[in-house]
């Protein structure tokens, strides 16, 4: 079984600490991991995205160029990526910064006001951790009883403040 | 097996150097391999290194020199152009004998380029690391394992031939994060009491290291004699991995990158009944000619995948003795081949490579 995510979105997001949250789950499963960001000068205020890979075989390139879950948190990252995904795929939006929705029918969509969501719960910038809690709930790339130890070995312990706070979107989104 | 941790693949191979017993970094940042200087300067200070931020990359390595001059182990990294700027720096390293690493994350040329990566820096590596004759061991990761296995690796090779290294890496391989095991085996110390500049306790004739010999029988002579040691590295220290290539009828040549790529388009070309495989060359010098050579007689085309105009593709080329056609895949300027450009060259590959 092998998930290619890409997640997207704009800088301040938390689009890289959220795949490396999947990426984490996968390290501490003995899973194959691969976490591969983009680096260029379009993350400076515009979009930014980062390619995971779980997978039980030897991963060959890092670069997800059509991934079977995306997760979309802004429109270019949407009108970017959306014609790349695998049919079948699985693309999540969140519907608070997305005003369209997607085009293709040949792919399963999950629409979340994410960004809404974290404002509404007193959870600032944690739109990325709702998504990825749907994206849990909806794609299986990870077990939930996982994000617990996951979150505690991910944020480190002068952050201990963070776990329950991302614990707590990951489950809104999660239910949602 | 040791714990595997999640780490990018600069910050591993920075810590890779320091686990092979590197204690003296100097750097000046450029992207993609700022991580390495960032993660040397909060490490080395803690375990009594030295960091050192220089004025500029010549600084940069001729502080190197200097550290490595002293017997010790020492490392700088850059980018593309950076690398250019130390290429004086490096072809005086050689001309002494000194050990030294030196880390290349390649990024998009010609010029101040791209911050994408590339592997267009095959021809100055292998071939014109600087003025001179002389040679650099290189090494070219495919993995983030890879970047930290051949960081200690590198510094072993440098000591035991007394020379730099370069280890030749990418945007990717910097940027991206893999598991990867941090237990290596033992360093091996090496004796540089004859040569190094360490301090005679009045008890020894100075050591001198120097790289101008005015006499030309003198210099002819040191130049035989470093070309003699090549000989033995070419013998020696040839690193490759091979994937899928018993019963291969196409042979891709990748390396870093290009051939984490490859790997996929085989398993997909393969998948449709095409017999293709991968000689992949972990060290670029010396290059993997012999079994290049020796595959030239099973296979009917191969195929150089890489991120330049074509550089390595004449090593190939001349590896095999031109017996088989072979094909370029390219993408450049920071582009990277898919998997669907690799797959296409495979179908070319397939078509035309039927008469020998």
């Amino acid at each position: 079984m092998t998930h290619e995510i890409l997640l997207a979105g704009f800088g301040g997001q938390g689009i890289l600490f959220s795949g490396k949250f999947l990426a984490y789950d996968g390290l501490l499963e003995d899973k194959e991991v691969s976490w591969l960001p983009s680096y260029g000068p379009e993350m400076r205020g515009g979009t930014c995205n980062c390619s995971i890979i779980l997978s039980d075989t030897k991963i060959g390139s890092p670069i997800v160029s059509n991934p079977n879950v995306l997760v979309a948190m802004n429109l270019p990252s949407l009108d970017k990526f959306e014609a790349s995904a695998v049919p079948g795929a699985k693309i999540f939006v969140d519907s608070s910064l997305i005003d369209r929705k997607v085009e293709r029918d040949d792919v399963e969509v999950y629409y979340i006001p994410a960004t809404k969501l974290a404002s509404d719960e007193n959870l600032p910038g944690l739109a990325n951790m709702i998504m990825i809690g749907h994206v849990i709930a909806k794609a299986g790339v990870m077990p939930y009883e996982n994000v617990e130890t996951t979150m505690k070995k991910l944020v480190p312990a002068k952050k201990q403040n963070l776990i329950e706070l991302n614990i707590k979107a990951v489950e809104l989104g999660y239910n949602y | 097996m040791a714990e595997k941790v999640l780490m990018k693949g600069n910050e591993a191979l920075a810590e890779a150097a320091i686990m092979a017993g590197c204690r003296h970094y100097f750097g000046y940042p450029i992207t993609p391999q700022t991580e390495i200087a960032a993660y040397m300067a909060k490490r080395m200070p803690v375990i009594g290194g030295t960091f050192l931020q220089a004025e500029s990359e010549i600084a940069a390595i001729n502080m190197i020199y200097g550290a490595a001059a002293a017997g010790k182990r020492a490392m700088t990294s850059s980018s593309s152009p950076g690398i250019a700027l130390k290429s004086e720096g490096i072809s005086y390293l050689a001309g002494s004998d000194l050990p030294a690493l030196i880390i290349n994350v390649q990024r998009g040329g010609p010029g101040l380029g791209g911050i994408q990566p590339s592997q267009s820096d095959y021809f100055q590596s292998t071939k014109s690391a600087g003025h001179g004759d002389f040679k650099l061991i290189v090494l070219a990761p495919a993995s983030v394992q890879e970047m930290v296995d051949l960081t200690f690796k590198g510094f072993d090779l440098a000591d035991k031939y007394r020379m730099p290294a370069m280890l030749l890496s990418d945007g990717t391989m910097g940027q991206m994060m893999e598991p990867v095991s941090l237990e290596m085996g033992e360093v091996k110390e090496y004796d540089k009491s004859s040569w190094a500049a360490c301090g005679t306790k009045c008890e020894r004739k100075h050591n001198v290291v120097n790289s101008l010999f005015i006499q030309p029988e003198e210099l002819e002579r040191y130049n035989f004699e470093r070309y003699e040691r090549y000989a033995q590295i070419e013998a020696n220290e040839v690193m490759y991995d091979e994937y899928k290539m018993e019963d291969a009828e196409i042979c891709i040549v990748a390396y870093g990158v290009a051939a984490r790529v490859s790997q996929n388009a085989i398993d997909k070309a393969r998948e449709a009944g095409i017999k293709v495989g991968m000689i992949r060359p972990i060290t670029l010098w010396p290059f993997p000619k012999a079994v290049l050579n020796a595959a030239a007689d099973k296979v009917k085309a191969f195929i150089s995948v890489e991120l330049s105009m074509g550089q390595m593709i004449e090593d190939v080329e001349l590896a095999i003795r031109c017996k088989k056609p072979v094909l370029l895949c390219n993408r450049v300027g920071g582009m990277i081949p898919t998997t669907e450009d690799v797959l296409n060259s495979i179908n070319k590959a397939n078509s035309v490579g039927g008469d020998k």
